[in-house]
């Protein structure tokens, strides 16, 4: 009963900050609002137990985030431009999409329940074998660093291709602005 | 679930706490100036972390305390970010040395 009081709240203030960030006009509001917004999802991911998702949602939405979004905001304006055009076709295409993806949820196992595929024979089996084949205290991390691998591998790469990129973008950036400051 | 005092009492400090975070959110929307912006984002993680310690001691599980000190330094270091911002208007060195320029 008090899961359902806590969620309940946590939703009702996560859906006004969203509608507050679709009407604020100011960006460095909108930034504002959004960390706020990561941290209210971070709450919700700590009452369905997802400790370790909560502390990523946090890092990097309220913390990196916002610092890499008030540096957009030192380069570029303040101020949010008017759109020309309607949010007509935009708001169907975004009702239709949340629409498949709730379709997509009705026939999913309930949170927690004992029927689960994951819980019936996957997590059993991992938390049977881990002792013997890995050897590691910790279960997760062994799913993560031995029996999938190759997918945190792939992870990783991932995230090294795109701090490269960003990398290569900022130093571009910096050489421009220098060459702008000598003809000063 | 609520069966002892100390349960009854978390659950209160927990209602509280929602209407703290709503004014806050308030705030944060209505906000004339963008100090009270920052103030309110510093005081949401504030109570982000509360909010964490009440859950876990209400949900019998206080291994969640070690958890909501981290959140409060990454309150703590995003809002040094922003007040750096504010202060330089820039958050990296590049516009920083070109204001010097000048």
């Amino acid at each position: 009963m008090i899961d359902t009081f806590t969620n309940t709240v946590l939703f009702v203030m996560l859906v006004l900050t969203a509608l507050a960030i679709v009407r604020m006009e100011r960006l460095f509001a909108v930034v504002m609002l959004s960390s706020v917004f990561s941290l209210l999802s971070a709450l919700l991911f700590v009452t369905l137990d997802a400790v370790d998702v909560a502390f990523t949602e946090a890092a990097v939405g309220a913390g990196i985030s916002t610092v890499l979004m008030l540096g957009t905001i030192a380069l570029t304006k303040p101020e949010a431009k008017r759109p020309r055009h309607t949010a007509f076709v935009p708001l169907i295409v975004v009702c239709v999409t949340g629409a498949a993806l709730v379709y997509g949820t009705l026939d999913m196992p309930a949170f927690g329940s004992p029927d689960a595929p994951a819980q019936t024979h996957v997590g059993p089996d991992y938390l049977s074998r881990t002792p013997i084949d890995i050897d590691v205290p910790n279960a997760v991390t062994a799913i993560l660093g031995s029996y999938r691998g190759f997918d945190t591998l792939g992870e990783t790469a991932v995230v090294f291709t795109a701090g490269i990129g960003v990398l290569l973008l900022l130093s571009g950036l910096r050489r421009r602005r220098e060459d702008e400051d000598e003809e000063i | 679930m609520i069966n002892t005092m100390p349960h009854f009492i978390f659950l209160i400090a927990l209602i509280l706490l929602f209407i703290a975070m709503i004014l806050v959110l308030i705030r944060l929307y209505k906000g004339p100036t963008l100090y009270d912006r920052v103030l309110s984002t510093n005081s949401f993680g504030t109570h982000t972390v509360l909010f964490i310690g009440v859950l876990g001691f209400l949900s019998d599980r206080p291994d969640f305390l070690d958890i909501a000190l981290l959140y409060a330094l990454i309150n703590f270091v995003a809002t040094i970010a922003i007040l750096k911002f504010f202060r330089y208007r820039a958050i990296g060195d590049v516009l920083i040395k070109r204001e010097l320029k000048k």
